[in-house]
């Protein structure tokens, strides 16, 4: 039971005076002399893409959970917040939780960024020259088309965001743990460019979850002919819930539902 | 019927290359390569050099044609080859755009003509089974079950074209891959190799200049003989189980 490779080798006429022509391309093979060191593998850079991205998008969850403490009122946000500065005390000291979680995203980011990187130049590389023809566009989803310059907007915003809300440099109060009171000035109707803002970035994440999450399964092999359906439509109501859960603080806030 | 053809003629591989138009009377009962022979012997009777492209059995079996019509491998039919194509899809006065694949790994040679030797190189990283030759063993002696036998059919249909990796915006055979992968893994013959082959077919297709995946879909949509998009997750299961997991052939 050998597989024969079809050969393309086999055209007659005009192109097989052609074909014999030497492909200048060098021998990558392994026939080679000198073998260079060998790529790392792109399967393994997208299973760094796959579990950092798991890692963050556990984070996110939490995260839009955590924000619709809202909704109770800002003495639960407020507590919410001091909560999670002594969580697990005295076991680990103050605000321990939190930093490990913040070295586990920071990790996460960079190899999720790192990976990310590597793999845009490897496919520019691969797929030098567009098509002429057709409607020029990248075939798949709009979500899978915006995966790398979604993630390039969505990194900004971070930058952005923490400066706002976790640092408090560009928020107008700006007071540490005074969570409700900063995010009901951060978006006061008055300034409904910040949740405008804000609302095209949660989108661009819900659009980078949505294709991301489906991606990442089917990287880490978890998808086969049965499953690929229901796992595209799982990864899309996720996307969406996420979404609808991080744009409601906002929302509310310049609103005045809260 | 009339067509206006924008087709892509490059010399040899250090050519620049451009797209050329030419206008083709074409009957709807011919196939899209047979439309492209009467451009070619209109070009060889005006002395011209006709357009090179590779064919081979004009069946959709082969994998040997290759062009990419209006931007999408092997044209605008669902699971058809571009042998398979036929003119009565296209009306008098059509303007089509004819170019040849396009990936790193599949450098041009003449005007639709390209390299898929890199694809070979793939095959011989892994594309074998280790079998006693002889005499031929007892027909069941070996029983696959019905699953894995129809898994491993539909992965077999792959064809070797090359369309995938010509669909791909990251030019990745990660279909191809995976096809071959599947077939062979999927058998209770391929086990003895089967991941000594992931590893080994993964480091040659990365070396040979394919990119990496991004489940896109592109490749299975373009895909002449349907390969589905979960031989991909196989071939990521697969790498995983060698690699992270540590697993060892059986043998």
């Amino acid at each position: 039971m050998h597989w024969t490779a079809p050969h393309f080798d086999m055209c007659t006429g005009v192109v097989a005076t052609v074909t014999s022509q030497k492909s200048p391309r060098k021998d990558p093979g392994p026939s080679a002399p000198a073998r260079r060191r060998p790529k790392l593998p792109g399967v393994l850079l997208k299973f760094v893409m796959a579990v950092s991205g798991a890692f963050l998008l556990l984070y996110l969850v939490l995260h839009m959970v955590g924000n619709l403490k809202i909704f109770f009122g800002g003495p639960a946000l407020d507590a919410y917040a001091a909560w999670l500065r002594t969580l697990l005390e005295p076991a680990v000291p103050y605000e321990g939780v939190l930093w490990f979680v913040r070295v586990v995203l920071s990790v996460s980011v960079i190899a999720h960024i790192w990976s990310a990187v590597l793999l845009t130049l490897r496919a520019r590389s691969a797929r030098p020259v567009k098509y002429a023809g057709g409607n020029h566009k990248v075939k798949g989803s709009y979500a899978a088309r915006t995966m790398r310059w979604g993630g390039v907007i969505i990194a900004l915003f971070v930058v952005y965001h923490l400066l706002d809300l976790t640092t408090g440099t560009l928020n107008p109060n700006g007071v540490h743990l005074q969570v409700y009171d900063n995010v009901a000035a951060d978006f006061a109707p008055s300034r409904w460019y910040v949740t405008l803002f804000y609302v095209l970035a949660v989108v661009a994440v819900g659009l980078h979850v949505r294709h991301g999450l489906w991606s990442g399964l089917q990287t880490l092999g978890a998808s086969n002919n049965r499953r690929e359906r229901p796992l595209k439509i799982f990864s899309a109501v996720f996307a969406v819930v996420l979404t609808v859960g991080f744009l409601a603080v906002p929302l509310a806030v310049t609103f005045g539902v809260v | 019927m009339k067509l206006n053809l924008k087709v892509w003629r490059q010399r040899d591989s250090v050519d620049k290359g451009r797209m050329v138009n030419y206008e083709v009377d074409a009957d709807e009962d011919m196939s899209f390569l047979e439309m492209l022979d009467v451009l070619n012997e209109k070009l060889i009777l005006a002395g011209d050099e006709p357009v090179a492209f590779d064919h081979d059995c004009r069946e959709g079996i082969c994998g040997a044609c290759s062009m990419v019509i209006d931007g999408q491998p092997h044209g605008p039919q669902k699971a058809t080859t571009t042998c398979q194509l036929h003119m009565r899809h296209y009306s008098d006065g059509d303007s089509i755009v004819v170019e040849p694949f396009r990936a790193g790994a599949f450098p041009v040679i003449k005007d639709l003509v390209v390299d898929r030797g890199a694809f070979d190189k793939v095959i011989q990283a892994g594309g074998y089974v280790s079998v006693n030759t002889g005499s031929a063993p007892d027909a069941h002696a070996t029983p696959v079950s019905k699953v894995a036998a129809d898994r491993s059919f539909a992965a077999a249909n792959c064809i070797g074209c090359g369309a995938c990796v010509a669909a791909c915006p990251n030019g990745s055979a990660s279909l191809f891959l995976g096809a071959k992968l599947t077939h062979l893994g999927e058998m209770p013959q391929g086990q003895p190799e089967r991941y000594e082959r992931v590893v080994n077919m993964v480091e040659t297709h990365d070396d040979a200049g394919f990119g990496g995946c991004t489940n896109t879909g592109a490749c299975a949509t373009a895909c002449p003989k349907e390969i589905p998009l979960d031989v991909i997750s196989q071939l990521n299961r697969d790498y995983l189980k060698a690699t992270v997991a540590g697993r060892r052939n059986r043998g």
